[in-house]
């Protein structure tokens, strides 16, 4: 022991800082997570109560909103974001490098912002009054106004447009970096055969693409699992009648409003299977993938 | 010449709500509320921007936050680097198994461990302080896993030399791994400079007195107390807005590049 700490203590010694942090800070609450989950836990601390809570929240009606919810917010929005990036990251490509240097630019600044302060904005843009940016721009067209974050139905459609309608830039750019890199052979081959230019993009492009695809899917659809900020800013929380509320929002009230500390740690546990669910058949898809 | 056209409007739109933003702080209150809404201004003020740091601690919110998200950010490059370093090219008993634990958890939503990290701060009285905010977010791992990458491509004949003429193991990590990591370390600093400066539901979670609070959760306390009073809701959200804005112009490479070698999860 003595010997390999000897040999081995520097290596220990660079690991350690991040290690122990991490073992505190990350792995021990994982696993203590699942345990609560597992407790009725309050204000006070519980006792054991096995898969009771579970029960709870599959019989909870809100707690099936938030879950539909999330569930509805992460596919329109993830399909939204890797199609928006996929189509601008081909309308790049065959420009200059200096134009694409820029636009990529372009597009990442608006991702520089918080989740906080892009639903202040938001939240003012889908108002309910007159003066708020989306009705007075229906307006223009005779539509509406609509009464947005203040009505049951259209709430979550706001929430959900104000995602969409920004154009992901980090997805643009990881699509930018792999276009930059597919073999040439393949497209002068489709021109010998007089292929035109979508004819390529659709046939060559497109499936080259898949493992970008994947992953901006897998990361993109955990990251929206964890949406709060939008519902919590935008919707005060939950919107009316719980129509926007999502899983993070509701594991947040639970907790630290109504000090339900077991139950939120049950949601929790749904939250990890979803994300975990999504990166397993990321990784399935992966390895079952044709390299190039 | 079409397809500029359609991604500077692509642009534009993406952009407009952050110039929507600033519009609105320098407007006069009377024309916030105006229908319709006046997209070019008619007359500039910054009497919100005067309101707000007369009335609202954004000043201290700020400095909070540049503290914070600083002392994590110093912290990561020092601490993910010497891991990477150990991780990318030392053997070590373990070594597998450790890193194995570090980038299972990479998928794991952050949200997962709020509950018991707030039990594990309760218990060490850590509760409502800086350093209760400052160590959960050293546990984070995405550095690590990115100086590991970085850390393997170079190549390791400046060690050996290094060592042969009896460099020291310390000596070898601070004058040969740290010069050679420094691009990876500047796309570390910024994207942990970037997340921590808009973390939200950890502090709003740890801390209870309002003038310990990182701006974003200074932010959301007044989208509760101005909430019609968008002329100075925008205000806090711009002056939040502006060093993140300033950053991403004088160091913009580093961010696209970030993206390139550790994907979109900065």
């Amino acid at each position: 022991m003595t010997a390999a700490l000897r040999r081995h203590g520097w290596s220990y010694l660079f690991v350690l800082p991040t290690f122990s942090l991490f073992v505190v800070f990350t792995l021990l609450p994982v696993a203590q997570g699942l345990v609560l989950s597992l407790q009725d836990a309050r204000v006070t601390g519980g006792s054991f109560i096995g898969l009771a809570n579970f029960g709870t929240l599959a019989d909870d009606p809100v707690f099936r909103q938030a879950l539909g919810n999330t569930v509805l917010y992460a596919t329109v929005v993830v399909a939204a974001q890797v199609t928006l990036a996929l189509i601008v990251a081909s309308l790049i490509q065959p420009l200059g490098t200096k134009s694409r240097v820029f636009y990529r630019a372009l597009f990442y600044l608006p991702l520089v912002n918080s989740a906080i302060l892009v639903a202040i904005v938001w939240r003012w843009i889908f108002n309910p009054n007159p003066f708020g940016l989306a009705n007075a721009t229906l307006g223009v067209f005779g539509v509406g106004p609509f009464l947005w974050i203040g009505s049951s139905d259209q709430a979550l459609l706001a929430v959900i447009l104000s995602a969409v309608l920004t154009i992901p830039g980090g997805g643009v750019v990881l699509y930018s970096a792999a276009m930059g890199s597919l073999p040439r052979e393949l497209y002068e081959a489709a021109d010998l055969e007089g292929a035109g230019p979508f004819a390529k993009w659709r046939h060559i492009t497109v499936p080259l693409l898949r493992p970008t695809t994947l992953y901006l899917v897998v990361v993109y659809t955990i990251l929206a699992f964890q949406v709060f900020e939008r519902v919590y800013i935008m919707t005060n929380g939950g919107g009316p009648n719980n129509a926007t509320i999502t899983i993070v929002q509701l594991i947040y009230s639970t907790a630290f409003q109504f000090g339900r500390y077991g139950l939120a740690s049950a949601m929790a546990v749904v939250l990890f299977l979803m994300a975990m669910v999504v990166a397993v058949v990321q990784f399935r898809s992966l390895r079952t993938d044709v390299e190039y | 010449m079409p397809v500029h056209v359609l991604l500077i409007v692509a642009g534009v739109l993406s952009l407009f709500p952050l110039y929507w933003l600033f519009l609105t702080s320098l407007s006069p209150t009377q024309y916030v509320v105006r229908v319709p809404p006046e997209v070019v201004p008619r007359e500039l003020t910054v009497s919100n921007y005067q309101r707000l740091f007369e009335t609202t601690p954004i000043v201290r919110w700020l400095v909070n936050t540049i503290v914070i998200a600083g002392v994590i950010t110093v912290f990561h490059l020092l601490f993910d680097s010497m891991a990477g370093y150990a991780f990318a090219k030392r053997r070590f008993p373990g070594k597998d198994v450790m890193f194995w634990l570090v980038v299972s958890t990479l998928t794991v939503p952050a949200q997962v461990t709020l509950i018991p990290v707030f039990f594990i701060l309760r218990t060490l009285g850590l509760l409502d302080t800086y350093p209760g905010v400052i160590l959960p977010g050293l546990a984070d791992v995405f550095g690590v896993f990115l100086m590991k990458q970085f850390i393997q491509t170079l190549p390791s004949e400046y060690e050996h030399a290094a060592r042969v003429d009896g460099a020291s193991e310390w000596q070898v990590y601070r004058h040969i791994i740290v010069p050679l990591s420094r691009p990876a370390l500047a796309v570390l600093a910024i994207f942990t400079f970037q997340r921590y400066w808009n973390a939200f539901i950890f502090p709003l979670v740890i801390l209870r007195d309002p003038a310990k609070y990182p701006v974003q959760v200074g932010l959301a306390t007044l989208q509760g107390e101005f909430n019609t009073d968008y002329g100075m809701l925008m205000t806090g959200a711009a002056v939040a807005a502006l060093p993140l804005i300033a950053v991403f112009f004088a160091f913009q490479r580093y961010f696209i590049e970030g993206i390139r070698i550790g994907g979109v999860k900065g």
